[in-house]
């Protein structure tokens, strides 16, 4: 019997998931029908352009690395039951600290600690935006969807000033809204000559980097985290019933406080792809809307960093594909947005479709 | 600079910047009065913002361009409805997908039809109209002069659904779905189909307040413009205690948050802190209203009929 929950959940984690992408395909194909071209080769076209060949590959890999580590921070709080919609304000935030701890900080100490320092500069920045929606939610009760937004918005607001009027690049004619560029030994180096060793040729212009192994990383330290500590116990408690975990002696407060804390360091270590990564500096609203494609892949990832790590795969092909779908046909690149809003859509009510599929088909086995 | 701000012209900008979130936020109020919380207000407020757009500016005339809001805010509610009333589904996540939807959607749409990265073209609004006598009295005259006839049409609605939350049978269905689903449909009263109507209702009235935004306030379609205004009259439904006249109240404090941060403009404050004083002050009235406020006890809770 519990082998046949099993496979049964087993189904589920991987069907659902599929009939959305699927379902998600299809809407796009009307889409790109719509506008005159044909979808069949429209599709054949970008996935040649981004998985045909190993500059794709390496693209979506790029894109893979931010994904899994936003789709990680969302995930957590889900799994303690909250919803950190902010994010996109705690990697911009992230992002900035980072930036400027390599710059300012870093040069204090030797070398060889000025990476570990952007590093941790990145997730203690992520960690400091999130603390405001978190001690209110603690400690007085404040839902966290609104604040977590407004700590977006306030983020944006902040970080532009900073990285306009103050940290602003400078020995330049003219100087964009970007900080000065980090030192190298405060970066992430390529990945490229890696995969060449191994005969995968990505070219070295290819900005697949070393986040990619922190965010592989953190997949296995989240796992180890939520199933075999204490406090991922707590936190998965927590998410599942908030008032028997009261009863069972749990500190709900601190618990509550803690996520949320783990949840925007993780977010904060997303802009490492782009900030250490790739850019080697911080540019104003590099983020982009990371943070909220990060709760697209947390949901299709079922909150499970397994999960995530394909659904961030997905998205990261996706993405690139968008961007090929721009150069051949002109469509906007932001349909892929609105193909993310239909995935998780599609996909949270064919979960309630199957659930209660299943159920259906237990009672009348059980009977 | 305190001339600048103690004048007739801050309130009447109050008000103006008030109207948008006075809509979303007595929409809020159904939705959430009947069970279902509405975080996609946001999403409905841009789409409703960019439908009055189009329609106006296909059709040259800006009651095109309203219907065509309320269309569109209406559709939008009505996924939400069907997502979390329907299947059940967690209606902070439909919210945040529909959200995502109406951000991408917008931008997509609007790059394809106006041909143009940012915004629309120039788009006109509806004729003004000033309230004979009242607004010739020198000062407070001000108030009720050069009025957007949808301003008026807000401060009616508000009072219309005060009284029909409280004082008509249909309000006290919608109230009691969602403050206990069970006993209400104990008594026969369809708890999915007035839950519908109440997420409906705030579908028509969020695409409003989106509508106002580019038809009355901006005269134009910018991408991304409602700016969380949403979630902002989302803390204002919360501050006023889910009923309508509260709602307002608390609107009117942020129009006039957002009147001084216009005023505040080319004093020397960075644009950048004077843009969060709204954000600010929203977290510090949700902050104030825990404890004082109370939300319906089903709001938020998908209801399954039991079965038998």
């Amino acid at each position: 019997m519990k082998n046949r929950e099993f496979i049964e959940n087993l189904i589920l984690s991987i069907i659902s998931p599929l009939i959305s992408i699927f379902i998600a395909l299809f809407f796009g194909g009307i889409i790109i029908y719509l506008l005159g071209h044909n979808p069949w080769e429209t599709y054949r076209e970008v996935i040649n352009f981004s998985l045909g060949n190993p500059n794709g590959w390496g693209y979506v890999l790029f894109n893979t690395t931010s994904f899994i580590l936003a789709g990680l921070a969302v995930a957590i709080g889900f799994k303690g039951g909250l919803f950190n919609i902010g994010a996109e304000g705690q990697i911009l935030v992230g992002g900035l600290v980072s930036a400027l701890a390599g710059l300012y900080i870093a040069p204090l100490f030797p070398p060889f600690l000025h990476l570990p320092i952007t590093l941790v500069f990145s997730a203690l920045g992520g960690a400091i935006w999130a603390f405001v929606p978190a001690i209110l939610k603690a400690r007085l009760g404040v839902h966290e969807v609104i604040n977590t937004i407004m700590m977006n918005w306030i983020g944006y607001a902040l970080t532009n000033y900073l990285v306009v009027n103050t940290f602003r690049e400078k020995g330049v004619l003219y100087p964009l809204p970007q900080t000065d560029k980090l030192p190298p030994s405060a970066v992430l180096p390529k990945l490229y000559s890696i995969f060449q060793k191994i005969g995968i040729n990505i070219p070295e212009s290819n900005p697949v980097n070393y986040a990619l192994v922190i965010a592989t990383l953190m997949v296995i330290v989240t796992y180890y985290l939520l199933w075999k500590t204490k406090l991922g116990y707590e936190i998965r408690a927590l998410g599942l019933n908030i008032h028997a975990s009261e009863n069972a002696g749990i500190n709900v407060k601190n618990v509550i406080l803690v996520t949320m804390l783990i949840s925007g360091a993780i977010a904060g270590l997303a802009s490492i792809n782009d900030v250490l990564g790739y850019r080697y500096r911080y540019l104003d609203n590099f983020s982009h809307g990371l943070g909220f494609t990060g709760i697209a892949v947390a949901l299709l990832g079922k909150n499970h960093p397994v999960g995530i790590i394909f659904s961030a795969l997905l998205f990261g092909a996706l993405n690139r594909m968008a961007i090929g779908m721009d150069v051949f046909t002109h469509i906007p690149r932001e349909i892929i947005s609105v193909l993310q809003a239909v995935i998780i859509l599609t996909i949270v009510v064919s979960n309630e479709v199957l659930i209660r599929f299943l159920k259906k088909r237990r009672k009348v086995t059980y009977a | 600079m305190l001339e600048t701000i103690f004048a007739w012209e801050t309130i009447t900008s109050a008000i103006r910047m008030a109207t948008p979130l006075a809509y979303a936020s007595l929409g809020g109020v159904f939705s959430e009065r009947s069970g279902v919380v509405n975080i996609a207000l946001e999403g409905i407020m841009l789409f409703g913002a960019f439908f009055a757009a189009v329609g106006t500016y296909f059709f040259k005339n800006p009651l095109i361009g309203l219907l065509f809001s309320i269309i569109a805010g209406s559709i939008v509610a009505f996924i939400h409805a069907v997502v979390s009333i329907k299947f059940r589904v967690n209606q902070i996540v439909s919210g945040t997908a529909l959200n995502m939807l109406a951000v991408g959607g917008t931008t997509f749409l609007s790059r394809l039809i106006f041909k143009a990265a940012g915004s629309s073209p120039h788009i006109e609004g509806f004729v003004h109209i000033d309230i004979p006598v009242i607004s010739k009295i020198p000062g407070i005259g001000l108030i009720f002069r050069d009025l957007s006839p949808l301003i008026i049409l807000m401060i009616v609605l508000v009072f219309l659904s005060q009284y029909i939350l409280y004082r008509t049978v249909f309000g006290l269905r919608i109230r009691a779905v969602g403050e206990n689903p069970q006993a209400a449909d104990t008594l026969g009263v369809n708890v999915y189909k007035y839950r519908y109507i109440g997420v409906l209702i705030s579908g028509i009235l969020g695409g409003i307040g989106g509508a106002f935004l580019s038809l009355e306030h901006a005269r134009v379609f910018v991408e991304n413009m409602t700016g969380g205004r949403g979630f902002i009259a989302l803390a204002a439904m919360i501050f006023g205690n889910w009923n309508p006249i509260g709602s307002l109240g608390a609107c009117l404090l942020f129009g006039l948050a957002e009147a001084l941060r216009m005023r505040l403009e080319g004093v020397g404050i960075p644009t950048q802190f004077i843009q969060m004083i709204p954000y600010i002050l929203t977290m510090l009235v949700l902050a104030g209203a825990v404890g004082k406020s109370t939300p319906p006890s089903a709001d938020g809770v998908p209801y399954e009929k039991e079965e038998i």
